[in-house]
């Protein structure tokens, strides 16, 4: 899914410019870095309501392009200017987790596969 | 061939400044990019832990043929209860590290699972030193 695709289905803001075209295939939502880490395996864009210099690291760290912050949170200047060093599109969206999720799933965009360790 | 990265625990908003430059020096020496992704991620994961658990220390990637190994060595206060750390879900991290995003107690079992050998010596009150080993030969 194209990153314009995204921003129309979740009327997203725009934080920064990136120079190539970004799309994604899948889409993983999550507060929790460590859980990123570990279950982000695709090229995934990530909703996520944790604002921090962390969250652009975790991000650089599984190769993540697109960050979308839910339920109005505002990054700073600061991490939008750590994020384009990084190659890394900020998004914003009014839109809590659940429902940009189910948005952007309806659209068309899956879900990683989690393993079933139960 | 060696790198060693200082991690300073003052600065919370660096950590993960060394497991970012290691992740490009692995790229331009042209690691394979599910390899590079193992090492970020579980590098990344004990260089948190060094900064929210201990105050800091050294990292040193040792890069070799067949495999790297990545030695983080803390002056922290060592870990009471080791089996209890490698839990998935155990954690004594602070709010502020939960803050950041960590702190889920998945650190541990990330780096276990994300390495090929993973060893670590801990004593209390002197420090804890996490060596983490990575296959280069397919
Ligand atoms: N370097 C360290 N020094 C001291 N304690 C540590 C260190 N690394 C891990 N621990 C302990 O092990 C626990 C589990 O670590 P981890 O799985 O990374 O979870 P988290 O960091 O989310 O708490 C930590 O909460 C902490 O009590
Ligand atoms: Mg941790």
């Amino acid at each position: 899914m194209k990153v314009s695709e995204i921003q129309k289905v979740l009327s997203a803001k725009q934080f920064n410019d990136v120079e190539e075209e970004l799309s994604v295939d899948y889409g993983y939502s999550c507060d929790l870095m460590s859980d990123v880490l570990a279950f982000a395996q695709n090229n995934d864009v990530l909703l996520t309501g944790t604002v921090n210099p962390q969250v652009i690291r975790t991000c650089q760290m599984v190769d993540i392009r697109v960050i979308v912050f839910v339920r109005c949170k505002e990054p700073t200047q600061e991490l939008i200017d750590q994020a384009t060093k990084a190659g890394i599109l900020l998004l914003g969206t009014h839109y809590s987790m659940y429902m940009a999720s189910s948005l952007l799933y309806m659209a068309g965009l899956p879900g990683e596969e989690i393993e079933n360790d139960f | 061939m060696t790198f060693n990265y200082e991690v300073d625990a003052s600065v919370p908003e660096m950590a993960g400044r060394a497991s970012t430059e290691f992740k490009s020096v692995l790229k331009q020496l042209g690691v394979s990019a599910k390899v590079i992704r193992r090492i970020s991620i579980a590098m990344y994961e004990g260089e948190i832990n060094m900064v929210i658990h201990a105050n800091g220390g050294t990292i040193t990637c040792q890069v070799d043929e067949n495999q790297i190994e990545i030695v983080m060595a803390d002056v922290g206060p060592g870990i009471p209860d080791l089996d209890l750390a490698m839990k998935a879900g155990w954690s004594t991290a602070s709010p502020q590290a939960r803050e950041l995003g960590f702190g889920a107690g998945m650190g541990m079992p990330n780096m276990k699972k994300f390495s090929d050998e993973m060893e670590v010596e801990t004593q209390i009150g002197v420090g804890t030193t996490l060596t983490l080993r990575f296959n280069l030969a397919a």
